[in-house]
């Protein structure tokens, strides 16, 4: 029997959600709003809400001094480049965990997250150097690979889980069919998993947007992405609040689109498989 | 066409092929500060003169820092010329790193470069960067306030006026606090004020012997006024407000005084930005009667890192962004206040720029800094804020932890020394000074 809620349960549900979310939104919020205030106005005591003269004047300070389009197109590459080929690895490497599975697939997996573990700057020297030596230093190609084995470990993750949700029969009845094991995870088992592949893929290309230890070490002007665009915006020695807001708003606006417009994909793909 | 003709166009054509073939692109590494931004806008200048374009890679200080360090120490070649401090400039000078800046032009006239800054930015007499501004700390203060308060700040004053000035400016009610000092953990955050604090407190990082000193009771003085004073006089939550918190306390009239890098002089007296902008008086850093001050010495300085393959270009560079003429193109397009002060004596020298209020305490504060001799007992380090080795940082960073703790009400001062001296001499003897 269906538990009847009440229309102030409801009111209640809904107010307490609205606030929680609000209250998760509030720093994007903040920074949005204080990159339309001036300087003087973004150290307010106390803050300015919404009563202030609004201003484009940090975008247009920040347009001249540099090249946005520049940054966001390296960030398009790198999160992209690195999210595609992390999938692309992932796939059967994920199947296997999860159809083929060994005496030793749970240790594979523990071990694999726990390189996530590590803290980065912990190999910072060796990547450097192989950077040199390989010519890859300030490349998107270079960070594509980096970013990439950074971000693998979770992709395998979410897609082993993924694809345990899938009852193996089916599969088994494909290879019945004749279906090469390329054909089987291309054409049944990728279809099936659609869901989760796709909330893997915008999962990871969030993290790697906004990952910030990498993409400013290992690059300097060719290869930078946004985060570094960001970086340039940022003193400890000087009070540059109103425009490091409006180079962050530059920054996180086409993720903020990309995750509205694809929100709904977003919370099936994290909730698959959570009701039985 | 003439054989004339002829001539003059080959001529022509021949410079600009051979212009075109020695224009480099450098790439410079730079931190982001009103300053070196604005050198960033005035690039043009110096390709028109040489022909060299340039790349600027813009970071925060402390990611610039990390970035530049990995670069230098691994060769990694990314930067032409790269925009170091007065810390690292001795040691990657020593290290081989740098290229010497020891065959600058005569018109460039590195004699001008103020002494106090040519020798915190060179090793062994060679100077390995040239400063693009410089800068000292100094008192800034509010002058209806200490009107108001029935005081008058000397020139020279010291630390106990400082402490009984910031009572008598207390006004807790409107929120206005005597003094703002930084507290902030980090070694050039809250670490760089209390070691250049504890110099005028006669108290010193290490002895001759490389051995730590936090047991002795200069420290122990410095900290307990340090944090008496605060307690008394300064802000909620100082433990963890750095130059920004500071400036922006008391840009918005929330200080009576702020002892701080001189740079903030044009920062609090511009009235754009400031609130108080026409109430600020300044005085020297304060002391304790023991012949040292409590000022620091700092420059941001350009570098050419060795190995570099386009060294001439950089140094074409260097001694464009670093030179008088510069400073006369930033004065001629956007008044003297903004020029990059505290490198050059031929500025203090102008007459146009002593009609800047902050000037010549600015000068005054750089001149009365020596970083050869820092302390009131000897001391085996180059510094003020700091000690020009490498393990420094490391160490003053985890120092100022302790000292944050302190200042945040999470333990006494006697337990942070303790730790202080613990941390000190495990490290050093691990680096084998001791």
């Amino acid at each position: 029997m269906a538990r009847a809620v009440t229309s102030q349960r409801k009111a209640i549900n809904t107010v307490v959600a609205w606030a929680i979310g609000l209250l998760i939104f509030f720093p994007i919020l903040w920074t949005i709003l204080t990159s339309f205030k001036t300087e003087a106005q973004a150290i307010a005591s106390p803050p300015i809400f919404l009563n202030f003269d609004w201003t484009l004047e940090n975008y247009a300070v920040v347009q001249e001094r540099s090249n946005y389009m520049r940054f966001l197109w390296n960030s398009v590459i790198i999160a992209g480049g690195s999210t595609l080929l992390g999938v692309l690895i992932a796939v059967p490497a994920a199947w296997s965990m999860a159809f083929v599975p060994s005496k030793r697939t749970k240790d594979i997996l523990l071990w694999m997250l726990s390189t996530k573990m590590l803290p980065a700057v912990g190999v910072l020297y060796p990547i450097y150097l192989l950077f040199i030596q390989l010519g890859l230093l300030d490349s998107r190609a270079g960070l594509v690979i980096v970013i990439m084995l950074i971000n693998l470990p979770i992709i395998v993750w979410m897609l082993y889980t993924y694809f345990r949700e899938i009852p193996g029969e089916i599969l088994e009845a494909a290879r019945m069919d004749g279906a090469t094991l390329r054909e089987e995870i291309i054409y049944v088992l990728t279809p099936m998993a659609i869901p989760g592949i796709a909330s893997t893929i915008l999962l990871n290309f969030i993290l790697a947007w906004n990952e910030a230890f990498w993409t400013l070490n290992l690059t300097a002007v060719n290869a930078a992405p946004l985060t570094a665009f960001i970086a340039s915006y940022s003193s400890p020695e000087g009070l540059f609040f109103a425009k490091l807001s409006a180079a962050s708003t530059m920054a996180i606006a086409p993720i903020l689109i990309l995750g509205w417009f694809s929100q709904k994909q977003l919370v099936r793909g994290l909730t698959f498989g959570a009701v039985k | 066409m003439t054989f004339k003709a002829y001539l003059a166009s080959a001529t022509a054509v021949s410079i600009c092929v051979g212009s075109a073939a020695f224009a480099e692109q450098l790439t410079i590494a730079t931190v982001n500060n009103g300053d070196m931004i604005r050198m960033q806008g005035y690039t043009d200048d110096f390709t028109a003169k040489t022909g060299h374009t340039v790349e600027w890679v813009t970071l925060e200080e402390n990611v610039l820092r990390q970035r530049v360090t990995t670069d230098i120490t691994t060769k990694g070649g990314q930067f032409d010329i790269m925009t170091i401090g007065m810390y690292e400039a001795p040691i990657w000078g020593a290290n081989g790193w740098l290229v010497p800046l020891d065959d600058l032009s005569a018109e460039y006239d590195v004699d001008d470069i103020l002494p106090a800054m040519a020798g915190g930015l060179s090793h062994d007499g060679t100077l390995y960067a040239a400063p693009f501004y410089g800068e000292s700390s100094m008192i800034m203060y509010r002058t209806d306030l200490m009107e108001a308060a029935g005081m008058d700040m000397p020139d020279a004053p010291t630390w106990d006026f400082i402490r009984e000035a910031a009572a008598a400016m207390t006004d807790r009610d409107n929120e206005i606090n005597g003094i703002c000092l930084r507290g902030k953990a980090g070694w050039g955050e809250g670490g760089a004020f209390i070691t250049a604090m504890s110099n005028s407190f006669g108290a010193r990082w290490f002895d001759e012997d490389w051995n730590a000193t936090f047991d002795g009771d200069a420290w122990k003085n410095t900290l307990e006024f340090f944090v008496g004073m605060m307690n008394e006089s300064g802000p909620a939550g100082y433990a963890t407000n750095g130059f920004n918190e500071n400036l922006s306390l008391f840009q918005q009239g929330k200080c009576g005084m702020w002892i701080d890098a001189t740079v903030a002089a044009s920062f609090v007296t511009n009235p754009n930005d400031s609130t108080v902008a026409d109430s600020v008086g300044f005085a020297l850093a304060p002391d304790t009667g023991l012949g040292k001050r409590s000022n620091w010495l700092w420059a941001w300085a350009l570098a050419v890192p060795a190995g570099t393959q386009k060294e001439a270009a950089a140094k074409a560079f260097i001694e464009w962004a670093t030179s008088k003429e510069y400073i006369e193109l930033v004065a001629a397009n956007e008044g003297w206040a903004n020029v990059p002060p505290g490198a050059r004596q031929s500025l203090y020298d102008n007459p146009e720029y002593q009609k800047v209020p902050f000037a010549q305490m600015t000068l005054d504060s750089i001149l009365s800094a020596d970083p050869n001799d820092s302390t009131v007992e000897p001391s085996p380090y180059v510094g003020i804020q700091f000690a020009a080795i490498p393990e420094f940082a490391g160490i003053a960073t985890e120092v100022s932890q302790e000292f944050s703790a302190v200042y945040a009400g999470q333990q006494s001062v006697d337990e942070a020394l303790a730790k202080a001296q613990a941390i000190t001499n495990e490290a050093m003897e691990a680096a084998g000074y001791r």
